[in-house]
C-alpha cells in the first residue's frame, strides 16, 4: 500500500470498480448530510487524495476504539480508506517498537507541521505518572502533538468526555483531551466503542472537503449522534403501549418489549446505534435484549446503575429521608409543647393574678 | 455536572428531605397543640360518630349549595383525581418511587397517562380562570397565585417532555424533575397542605356539632 500515490490507484489496484467507488463517496456525502451535488466532487478529490499524516495517540484506554474501526469487515471500502491514511503512529498497528517508533511520530510531527491529524483514544492523567510511552507523560506527549497539529479527533468517550478512568472516584485525575487542548478544532467521537462508521466519515469528510463536520454543543457530529437512540428503536412502539419486559428472560423480554425498566439509557443517549447498527447493520443492544447504557454520553458511568432505569433518583438510600421524617416530627412537637406549657403558664399566672 | 445529573440528585434529594421534614414539622406541631378533649357531652346516642362521619360527608357540598358550586367542584374533583392517577399510574413515576420504597404496580399505557395529563392541566387552567374572573367570591392572595404555577409546572413540562416539545429531551426532563422538587419543597409550608389538614378541619368541625346544641 505504500507504493500507491493516491487514493484512486490504491482502489483500483484492489479491484473496486469506480462505480463502487462513486457508490460509497454519495452514501457518504448522504450520510454526512452533505448536498447530493458533493458526491461526484467528493469521488473526483478523494481519487486524487494524497496520504495525508495521522498520528494516533493511546493513552488510558484498553483498545476498545482501535479493535471497533479495525474489526469491520473486510474488505470494505471504509477499511480501505482507513488503510489509505499514512498512520504514521499507531501502538497497536505499527510494526515499528521502542525508539524507532517515537522517532517515526516525531518525524512525521516535524514533516508535516500544521498539517497533521491527531487522533486520540484513551483519558489523560493529570498525575502524569500513572501513564507514559517511552518515558513521557501522556500529558507531555498530548501538548506536544497537539502544537502543530491540524485538527483532533477524539475516538471514543474516554478522550472525549474522560470515560471509565474518569469514573468515581478517579484514582489518576484522569481529564478529557478538550480539558488540556483548548486552541485546536476538536471534534469528539464518543461511544464505548464508537462507531467505526462515524470515525470514517469524520475522516472521509476531513479528506474530501477539508473541514470537520457540523457538531453538537458536545461537540459530536450531528450526523452520527443528532439523534436519540430512542426515538428510532424499533422497540418503541412498546414503550408507547407500555409494555416493558420486567426482568431479564421474562414472558416480555422474550418477546422483545421496551427495556426500559431494566435499565435503557436510549431516551438521554445520542448515538448512531439504532438505526445504523453494529457489524455492518447486523445488530445492537437493545436488539440483543440488553438495554442501552448511554456510552456515548458524558460520565456516563456515573450515571447510576447500569440496570437502573432512567426514571430513578441518584441519591443513594432514603435514610437521609426517614431522619428527615423524625427530625421534622420532632421539632414540630417539641414546638407544640412548648407552647402548651407556656400557655398553661399563662393560665396559672391570669388565675394567681386573680 | 449536568443539569439532568443536578436534577436527579441533590436537587431532588434535598426537596425530598424538606418535604418529609416539613409535613413532619406542620403535621405534628399542629396535633400536639390540641386544646384538651370537649368535656360536654355528645347531641345524640351516635355520640362522636357523626363528627368523624362529616370528613365524608362535607365531600360534596350540600342541598342548598349543590346548584351553585357544582361547576368548581366537578372542574376541582377532575383535576385532583387526573393528578393522582398521572402521578401514580405512568411507569416512569412508579419506577422513581419504586427506586425509593421498593413498591410497585402496573402502569398505565402511555396513551392513557398523556390524556389524563392534559385533563388534569386543562382543568387546572378553567380553575384558574374562574379564580381570576371572580374576585369578589375569591379573594385571592400571592400564595394562591404562586401556588398555581408552581402545580401547574411539573403538569406542563412532563408533557412537553414526553411529547418531545420544547428543549431536548434531557433538557426538558431535567425541568420537569426541578419543577417537581420545587413542588415538593414548597408544600408543607403552603396551602398545599390541605391534603392534611382538612380531615382534620372536617373532624373538628364535625365533633363541635355533634356537641353543640339541645340533646335530641
Amino acid at each position: 500500500m505504500a507504493n500507491e500515490s493516491t487514493l484512486g490507484h490504491l482502489l483500483r489496484s484492489q479491484g473496486i470498480s469506480r462505480r463502487a467507488f462513486l457508490k460509497f463517496c454519495s452514501t457518504t456525502a448522504t450520510l454526512l448530510a452533505l448536498p447530493a451535488g458533493v458526491a461526484p466532487a467528493m469521488a473526483e478529490t478523494l481519487a486524487s487524495a494524497r496520504r495525508p499524516s495521522v498520528i494516533w495517540l493511546s493513552f488510558q484506554e484498553c483498545t476498545g476504539c482501535t479493535e471497533a474501526l479495525t474489526r469491520s469487515h473486510s474488505p470494505t471500502i471504509e477499511s480501505l480508506l482507513f488503510g489509505f491514511i499514512s498512520l504514521d503512529y499507531h501502538h497497536t498497528l505499527q510494526a515499528a517498537s521502542g525508539d524507532h517508533a517515537e522517532h517515526a511520530r516525531e518525524q512525521a510531527q516535524h514533516e508535516n507541521e500544521g498539517k497533521y491529524l491527531v487522533l486520540v483514544d484513551g483519558s489523560v492523567p493529570l498525575v502524569e505518572h500513572y501513564s507514559t510511552i517511552a518515558g513521557i507523560s501522556n500529558l507531555q506527549m498530548l501538548k506536544d502533538a497537539a502544537a502543530g497539529a491540524a485538527a483532533i479527533i477524539n475516538v471514543g468517550t474516554c478522550s472525549a468526555y474522560g470515560g471509565l478512568p474518569m469514573a468515581r472516584p478517579n484514582p489518576t485525575d484522569a481529564v478529557p483531551v478538550g480539558d488540556i487542548i483548548t486552541d485546536k478544532p476538536i471534534v469528539n467521537i464518543p461511544g464505548c466503542p464508537p462507531m467505526p462508521l462515524a470515525i470514517t466519515g469524520v475522516i472521509a469528510q476531513y479528506l474530501t472537503l477539508g473541514t470537520l463536520p457540523e457538531v453538537d454543543d458536545l461537540g459530536r457530529p450531528l450526523a452520527f449522534f443528532g439523534e436519540n437512540i430512542h426515538d428510532r428503536c424499533y422497540r418503541r412502539p412498546f414503550y408507547d403501549r407500555g409494555l416493558f419486559a420486567e426482568t431479564f428472560d421474562d414472558e416480555g423480554a422474550r418477546k422483545g418489549w421496551c427495556l426500559y425498566k431494566l435499565g435503557c439509557k436510549a431516551p438521554v443517549s445520542y448515538n448512531a446505534c439504532a438505526h445504523v447498527k453494529w457489524n455492518n447493520g447486523v445488530s445492537f443492544p437493545i436488539q440483543s435484549g440488553h438495554g442501552c447504557i448511554g456510552c456515548s454520553e458524558p460520565r456516563f458511568w456515573d450515571a447510576g446503575g447500569i440496570y437502573q432505569s432512567v426514571a430513578t433518583g441518584q441519591f443513594g438510600d432514603g435514610a437521609k429521608l426517614g431522619a428527615a421524617a423524625v427530625a421534622g416530627a420532632a421539632i414540630g412537637a417539641g414546638a407544640a409543647l412548648l407552647a402548651r406549657r407556656k400557655k398553661a403558664r399563662l393560665d396559672a399566672e391570669d388565675h394567681a393574678t386573680q | 455536572m449536568s443539569l439532568l445529573e443536578f436534577a436527579r440528585g441533590p436537587a431532588i434529594h434535598a426537596s425530598l428531605i424538606i418535604m418529609v421534614a416539613g409535613i413532619a414539622l406542620r403535621l405534628l406541631g399542629v396535633l400536639v397543640l390540641t386544646r384538651g378533649a370537649d368535656l360536654s357531652r355528645p347531641r345524640d346516642a351516635f355520640g362522636n360518630f357523626k363528627g368523624y362521619r362529616m370528613v365524608f360527608s362535607r365531600a360534596w357540598p350540600s342541598d342548598e349549595f349543590t346548584t351553585p358550586t357544582r361547576y368548581q367542584t366537578i372542574v376541582a374533583y377532575i383535576f385532583h383525581v387526573a393528578t393522582l392517577i398521572v402521578v401514580v399510574g405512568i411507569v416512569p413515576h412508579i419506577e422513581f418511587i419504586a427506586s425509593l420504597t421498593g413498591l410497585s404496580w402496573p402502569g398505565l399505557p402511555n396513551w392513557m397517562g398523556v390524556a389524563l395529563g392534559t385533563i388534569a392541566l386543562a382543568s387546572l387552567i378553567a380553575l384558574i380562570l374562574r379564580r381570576l374572573s371572580k374576585p369578589a367570591v375569591y379573594n385571592s392572595t400571592r400564595g394562591d397565585y404562586v401556588t398555581w404555577v408552581i402545580v401547574a409546572l411539573p403538569l406542563i413540562t412532563g408533557l412537553m417532555a414526553f411529547a418531545h416539545v420544547g428543549l431536548r429531551y434531557e433538557t426538558m426532563l431535567a425541568l420537569h424533575i426541578l419543577s417537581s422538587a420545587l413542588l415538593f419543597a414548597y408544600m408543607p409550608f403552603s396551602k398545599l397542605m390541605h391534603a392534611f389538614w382538612f380531615v382534620f378541619s372536617r373532624a373538628q368541625s364535625g365533633l363541635a356539632y355533634a356537641h353543640k346544641g339541645v340533646r335530641i
